[in-house]
């Protein structure tokens, strides 16, 4: 698709830009990646005399949500990263070729530029009966993804699907969908989401892009920069939280108050993600700020952890609405219930046995005189 | 006066000073724990319309949540120690059912206490062996609290302990697995207590050996002519 020997800079002055404004897009870049100021010249050099990254975009079991957020992004404008300073040889969704033309654009890229090619794979493979749940001009997606992830320089999991299987994993899991990790032996960066923030994926790719390497992970294979904290940790909201203030239905006056919304679900204290400070839609919003509480969809499995609007899953084989405090409270009830009746024979077989006590050590005595104490 | 036989009982130091320590120490955390953790996993609600800066309340309950845990924590290691240097009743060998006479014993205090047969058998004067069994099933209930605990408390601490259980997290699946399960594990200890102090009275009465105030003065007394089958 395109010329992938011109460096960004050398791009950008052929199409007529200034230095100045190719500098003004490095430093959007740098901040975005959360690069610090002193490592701008860092940011200019790889832009100036990398050649940009071939880059292909794999789409599985997904909805294309990753995609839409990721066209979505902010700054630097969608349009410089996919056409300026990536060269996106193959993505399903967005290419203009179509049938043998597109295969062979992703044939081209995997063969001319082993080692080179970043991978970023959309959705999760499905494994059972071999595969056949998810074909792309007949072929499984699990072997498409061994072919291109073999030689690929870096492996990116776009969102819930791709890094722990989203809905499509959730039980049953019909088609025994499988995310990245669990099936390549290589590293992989996962950034979940359902979909992921559109300006942490391009974050993530700037960091790949500018430093050639992958950025921080944590145990679980996310950027640190994104997922460290929770996103409860940088809610607007977390000092109801903090003073006990909680919104009890999503009608009452603590609602309109914009009080915490931990009580009607909000899986804000359970999640890993930026939400809260990066926020959505060139920052517009997020969904706690919007009244509505975090789904967690960036947490392993979240379509699981239902209902979405308690805080305490529904306990499995006991039906909808039992949590484990209804399973709690029977079996307390119970033991309290055993503890009063096993109270009450034994005291009745107490008496029998201090009456008998009593007639032992006080032969002459009265029998009907043998009291309790 | 004349209601009683006499029979000699002899005094006997069991429970000694840390392990009753420990044991006052572990049932007013426990009580602590259920008590805040039953508010952080639902929050009273508040009637009056407060701005948030008025109030901390609910930053208290959990900052009492993670001391108490802190404390629980520690003081359930040193109960370990103590069963290596303790006395022959703190040993771990009560702990676990390991020689054949324990596991008679076992179910001679199943028959007592479940079938309310009279006491046949002389059971231990320490933990009985099943007794000893439960706490150390209880043991392990502790252990998972406190990974499940500290796993949540890594995210939101940097102090180096609660870290060294982060791994728990990814194991679990993410901070709403193992928050369900440090929470379902919870009843554990209310269902506990509901029976543990029960039965403490109910042998008090069919041993006779002064079980509930053992554990505030550490003796127990035994009959003499039994003396010579301890354990």
């Amino acid at each position: 698709m395109a010329d992938h020997h011109l460096t960004l800079w050398q791009l950008m002055q052929s199409k007529g830009y200034s230095r100045r404004e190719f500098l003004r897009f490095c430093g959007f870049a740098a901040a975005l990646a959360g690069i610090k100021s002193t490592g701008l010249a860092a940011v200019v050099e790889a832009f100036e005399k990398k050649p940009r990254p071939p880059v292909v975009w794999m789409h599985f079991q997904e909805c294309t949500c990753c995609s839409e957020s990721f066209i979505r992004s902010s700054h630097p404008i969608v349009a410089d990263i996919l056409f300026d300073y990536l060269s996106l040889d193959y993505t399903e969704t967005l290419q203009a070729a179509a049938g043998v033309q597109a295969e062979k654009c992703l044939e081209d890229t995997i063969k001319k530029y082993p080692g080179q090619y970043i991978l970023l794979i959309e959705g999760s493979v499905p494994l059972k009966d071999d595969g056949i749940y998810c074909m792309i001009a007949g072929r499984t997606a699990l072997d498409l993804l061994h072919e291109t992830a073999k030689d690929a320089a870096a492996v990116i999991a776009w969102g819930s699907c791709a890094s722990n299987g989203c809905i499509q994993s959730s039980k049953p899991n019909p088609t025994k969908a499988t995310p990245i990790h669990k099936i390549l032996n290589k590293p992989v960066i996962n950034v979940p989401g359902c979909p992921p923030i559109g300006d942490v994926m391009t974050a993530v790719v700037t960091h790949i892009l500018v430093f050639g390497k992958m950025p921080q992970l944590d145990s679980q294979g996310r950027p640190k920069e994104f997922y460290s904290r929770r996103v409860h940790d940088t809610c607007y909201r977390r000092p109801y939280y903090d003073a006990g203030l909680f919104v009890e239905r999503f009608d009452d006056e603590k609602a309109r108050k914009g009080y915490c919304l931990y009580k009607v679900g909000c899986r804000g204290p359970v999640t890993y993600n930026a939400c809260s400070v990066t926020k959505w839609n060139e920052g517009t919003s997020y969904p706690i700020q919007s009244g509505h509480g975090c789904i967690g969809c960036s947490e392993n499995g979240f379509w699981d952890n239902g209902p979405f609007y308690q805080h305490l899953a529904s306990f499995p084989g006991f039906g909808i609405e039992t949590t484990a405090d209804t399973i709690g409270t029977i079996v307390g009830v119970a033991a309290a219930a055993g503890v009063a009746a096993h109270a009450i024979t034994t005291n009745i077989r107490k008496r029998r046995q201090i009456h008998e006590q009593i007639q032992e050590s006080n032969p002459e005595k009265d029998s009907g005189e043998g009291g309790e104490n | 006066m004349a209601n009683s036989r006499a029979i000699l009982y002899r005094r006997l130091y069991v429970w000694e000073f840390p392990v009753r320590l420990y044991h006052w120490v572990n049932a007013v955390c426990v009580l602590l724990l259920i008590a805040t953790g039953f508010i952080i996993g639902n929050p009273i609600p508040i009637t009056y319309a407060n701005e948030a800066y008025q109030q901390y309340w609910f930053g208290t309950v959990r900052f009492i949540h993670f001391v108490a845990a802190f404390i629980f924590f520690f003081n359930f290691l040193v109960r370990i120690y103590w069963g290596f240097v303790g006395n022959r009743y703190a040993r771990w060998r009560n702990f676990i059912p390991l020689t054949r006479q324990q596991w008679r014993e076992m179910l001679e205090v199943l028959k007592v206490d479940i079938l309310q047969t009279d006491l046949k058998e002389r059971i231990s004067i320490g933990h009985n062996a099943l007794a000893g069994f439960i706490y150390f099933l209880s043991f392990l209930v502790f252990l998972f609290q406190a990974l499940t605990g500290f796993a949540l408390y890594s995210s939101m601490s940097t102090s180096f302990l609660p870290k060294l259980f982060a791994w728990v997290v990814p194991l679990m699946g993410g901070d709403f697995a193992v928050r369900q399960w440090h929470h379902i594990f919870m009843w554990f200890f209310v269902v506990f207590v509901i029976i543990h102090v029960y039965l403490v009275f109910y042998h008090d009465y069919v041993e006779g050996r002064g079980t509930t105030s053992s554990m505030v003065g550490g003796w127990k007394f035994e009959r003499e002519d039994r003396l010579n089958q301890l354990d």
